[in-house]
């Protein structure tokens, strides 16, 4: 089995202050893991960094076997996308479905833009009535499925979620993981997910790193989750705190 | 029971939209006694209007109608705006979501808390800074003549949800309405912020709406509990009897929040077409 | 066509945008002071292109027999000291306004547009160094600086534009900053950037569509104070040259007569006042609807 990511002892700044130190972890290919944590505990830090939407770092990260640079780049992003927290400011609001899901293809080049986007709105669960509507014109699930459909057209191996459904409501918020579910599923997608909501992470992870003040206290299998097997205090207060 | 502190039957909300005017709550009743109502719904729901539209803070355009919307007898949608003015605050306060855009960033805490206290009494001046202080250690703030003197973007968001608490709670309402209290808060804090409203409810012997997403939240702090989806009340029953909720909303919702000893492969999903139209 | 435009459901990207233009221009329609400023606004562009056939007489043909007439059913306008017919002379003066005003909008617009995004989207230096270039512009009053442009480079209706352009991009560079700002974290830039997006395509293709809309409200709300400077500097003698029938420049021949023979300097006076409330009342309409802070609640 190959890793997906390994970072090793990696410390994070923001301008100049560091909120991240000494984190250590590798995700397996086809694996889906989890940073849990409250916030300012860094754990969507540490995704930035790994997008490369946090460049000052140092440390060693490689994202599948090649050093990772420090800003976003081309070739990264054929292999790892994001999809963020917030459905309402990660798409554009003046470009329609079609257009936000064209300019991935656009920026690398790709061809059969028309059957691509068909494809991805169908893999996400979306009606073709979709493809010309403006964010405006639609509800936070939907929006969020079009960002998931974003970050899919380059058909990556990666997928950096970045809490992705607590800004949505209980039932969509069932929809989006049962579909994020499947899409892992069918295309063997890697997962790294950031959450401060134990349960979802019980239902998409296979490991769980617990994460407070900008350090890992604690790595553990999902499991744990059911029986409340962890040695470290932090995250059996946490454990405790969120009803387990 | 006792005369209720808050009797509505039959509210509506509506808002004029290009199609005409729509209804945004339509047809909601319930008594509110000394007791905990908990107000469930998703985005959309109706449920803030609800809680809104009791301290009549829907602007114009948005028109408020009821059967009766009566607070301790007395008929809100009638009185005068000075004298709902008073109401507002000192009779019925109402918790918002995130403390941050609540609080005056340019006033120190114990003076916006002092200014929520002299709007609705008169007091001297000591006596005044003695309630605020005793207020701050009510709502567990350790150091309240420090607190007392800081701005709000020097605390914490539990923390400035706690000072704001204080300063719904020292005009000694008899109905607290908390609108989504902790959404903004982590786990953690959310749990304190809730046991304190809880107690502090109980002490002094007031009601409370709890207008909120989260059913099981809610199920945890409230007595009677009011599901609501698109305008209208679902579902009405005890708190501990959520388990056995008979309309299917109520159920697919209950059944679509993961659980922390999760083994479904896949989560239940609401067939929105089950109950639409009824 | 109605149900085509208002579908929620378009089925090309055509249909999606003529449906976005057509609920704008519904809204526009819908505020009487726009449209009373979008009437003007299409009578000076009409009046510009037909400005031959309208024109009784030409607007430089002198005639001293008839000197400073007043309004009469032969000269609605009233005649000027050389004889020459005001109402001929408005007219053809709406292609000098018309002009300047297309002028400056095109050259200073997207120059402020362009410096504003650059300076918001990269921040640290490269803001500091094009901000402080653009407050040394801010710093100075408008009609002072194209007067010292104006005076460097020669009277003239070009150099006038060239001037008044100079002067109009430091104010749009600024709203293009601060739109910039708002956004230039927001999950979308981010997300593009992860595409691998250039930082070039970014601003292009996504920061620029959004400042825009409320270019255009700020330019069309400034082109009345354009206008005025045009016929500051014309009135000045340093704009248009006579015999050029600019407006500013016919108030300023009127001057000398305004008590005795008060419509040479009047006519062309109403004339400014008139265009430039068309544009106040489109840039308010416009505001209304493009503004995206009013269209995010909608």
């Amino acid at each position: 089995m190959t890793t997906a990511i390994s970072l090793d002892n990696l410390d994070i700044s923001y301008s100049g202050n560091r909120v991240v130190q000494g984190v250590t972890f590798d995700v397996a290919e086809g694996e889906s893991f989890a940073l849990v944590g409250e916030s300012g505990s860094g754990k969507s830090t540490v995704l930035k960094a790994i997008a490369g939407l946090a460049p000052e770092w140092t440390g060693g990260m490689t994202v599948l076997g090649k050093p990772r640079g420090h800003g976003p780049d081309k070739d990264l992003a054929r292999t790892c996308q994001m999809v963020f927290q917030d459905p309402y400011g990660s798409l554009h609001p003046r470009k329609t479905v079609d257009a936000v899901l064209s300019e991935p293809l656009a920026i690398h080049g790709l061809g059969d833009r028309s059957e691509r986007i068909e494809k991805a709105l169908r893999d996400v669960g979306l009606d073709r009535r979709f493809r010309f509507r403006y964010p405006h014109q639609m509800s936070g699930g939907q929006r969020q499925r079009v960002a998931i459909a974003r970050a899919l057209m380059l058909e990556p191996k990666i997928m950096l979620l970045d809490e992705p459904t607590s800004a949505l409501d209980v039932s969509v918020q069932a929809e989006i993981l049962n579909l994020l579910k499947r899409l892992r599923a069918e295309q063997n997608l890697t997962y790294l997910l950031v959450s401060h909501d134990l349960p979802v992470v019980g239902f998409m992870c296979d490991r769980i790193a617990v994460m407070t003040k900008g350090q890992i206290v604690e790595i553990a299998p999902v499991t744990a989750l059911h029986d409340g097997a962890f040695s470290d205090p932090y995250s059996r207060t946490l454990y405790a705190a969120s009803g387990g | 029971m006792t005369e209720p502190l808050l009797s509505v039957r039959n509210l509506h909300v509506n808002f004029p939209t290009p199609q005409g005017r729509v209804d945004v709550v339509k047809g909601v009743s319930f008594d509110l006694g000394q007791e905990r109502l908990g107000i469930v719904g998703e985005s959309g729901s109706g449920k803030s209007m609800t809680g809104r539209a009791i301290l009549r803070l829907i602007r114009p355009p948005g028109r408020v109608t009821a059967e009766k919307l009566e607070f301790q007898g007395r008929d809100l949608l009638s009185l005068p705006e000075r004298e709902m003015r008073h109401l507002r605050g000192a009779r019925i306060s109402m918790v918002m979501q995130d403390p941050r855009y609540s609080l005056n960033p340019v006033m120190t805490i114990g003076r916006q808390i002092a200014e929520a206290l002299r709007a609705h009494e008169k007091l001297s001046r000591s006596a005044t800074r003695a309630r605020v202080r005793d207020m701050l250690e009510s709502v567990q703030i350790n150091d309240p003549d420090r607190v007392a003197k800081m701005y709000p973007h020097e605390v914490s968001g539990g923390m400035g949800q706690r000072v704001m608490i204080a300063m719904m709670l020292i005009p000694k309402p008899k109905v607290l309405i908390a609108d989504e209290p902790t959404s903004a808060l982590d786990v953690s804090v959310q749990a304190q912020v809730l046991d304190l409203i809880d107690t502090l409810v109980r002490d002094q012997g007031m009601g409370l709406i709890l207008i909120s997403h989260d059913l099981q939240l809610v199920a945890r702090y409230c007595d009677q509990i009011l599901v609501m989806n698109a305008g209208r009340v679902v579902e009405r029953c005890a708190a501990g009897e959520l388990d056995r909720a008979t309309h299917p909303y109520t159920k697919g919702l209950l059944a679509s929040v993961p659980r922390m000893n999760e083994t479904r492969d896949e989560l239940p999903t609401l067939d929105r077409t089950a109950w639409e139209g009824t | 066509m109605h149900a085509w435009l208002i579908s929620d459901s378009p089925a090309s990207r055509l249909q999606a945008s003529a449906g976005r233009a057509y609920r704008a221009s519904g809204m526009l329609l819908r505020n009487p002071l726009a449209v009373a400023g979008a009437l003007i606004i299409g009578l000076l562009i009409f009046t510009a292109i037909a400005a031959p056939w309208i024109a009784p007489e030409s607007p430089v043909g002198q005639n001293l027999s008839n000197r400073l007439l007043p309004p009469s059913a032969d000269h609605w306008m009233g005649t000027d000291e050389l004889g020459r017919d005001i109402f001929s002379r408005v007219i053809y003066g709406s292609r000098i306004t018309l002009m300047i005003v297309a002028l400056v909008a095109v050259i200073s617009a997207p120059l402020g547009l362009v410096i504003g995004a650059i300076s918001g989207y990269f921040g640290g230096w490269t803001d500091r160094i094009l901000m402080g270039l653009t407050d040394v512009f801010l710093s100075m009053p408008k009609l002072i600086m194209a007067l010292a442009f104006v005076a460097a480079l020669g009277p003239g209706i070009e150099n006038a534009i060239i001037a008044i352009a100079i002067t109009a991009w430091p104010a749009y560079a600024r709203i293009a900053r601060a739109e910039t700002l708002t956004f230039r974290n927001a999950e979308f830039v981010s997300a593009t950037r992860l595409l691998g997006a250039s930082h070039s395509r970014i601003i292009v293709r996504h920061v620029l569509p959004l400042c825009t809309s409320s270019m255009i409200v700020r330019v069309t709300l400034d082109m009345a104070g354009i206008i005025l400077t045009a016929a500051g500097l014309g009135f000045l003698g340093l704009g248009a040259q006579p015999p050029l029938p600019e407006w500013g420049a016919m108030i300023s021949r009127g001057r000398v007569f305004i008590l005795d023979q008060w419509w040479v300097a009047t006519m062309p006076g109403l004339a400014i006042i008139l265009v430039s409330l068309g544009f106040c009342f489109l840039g308010d309409g416009l505001r209304d609807v493009l503004d995206p802070k009013s269209a995010g609640k909608s």
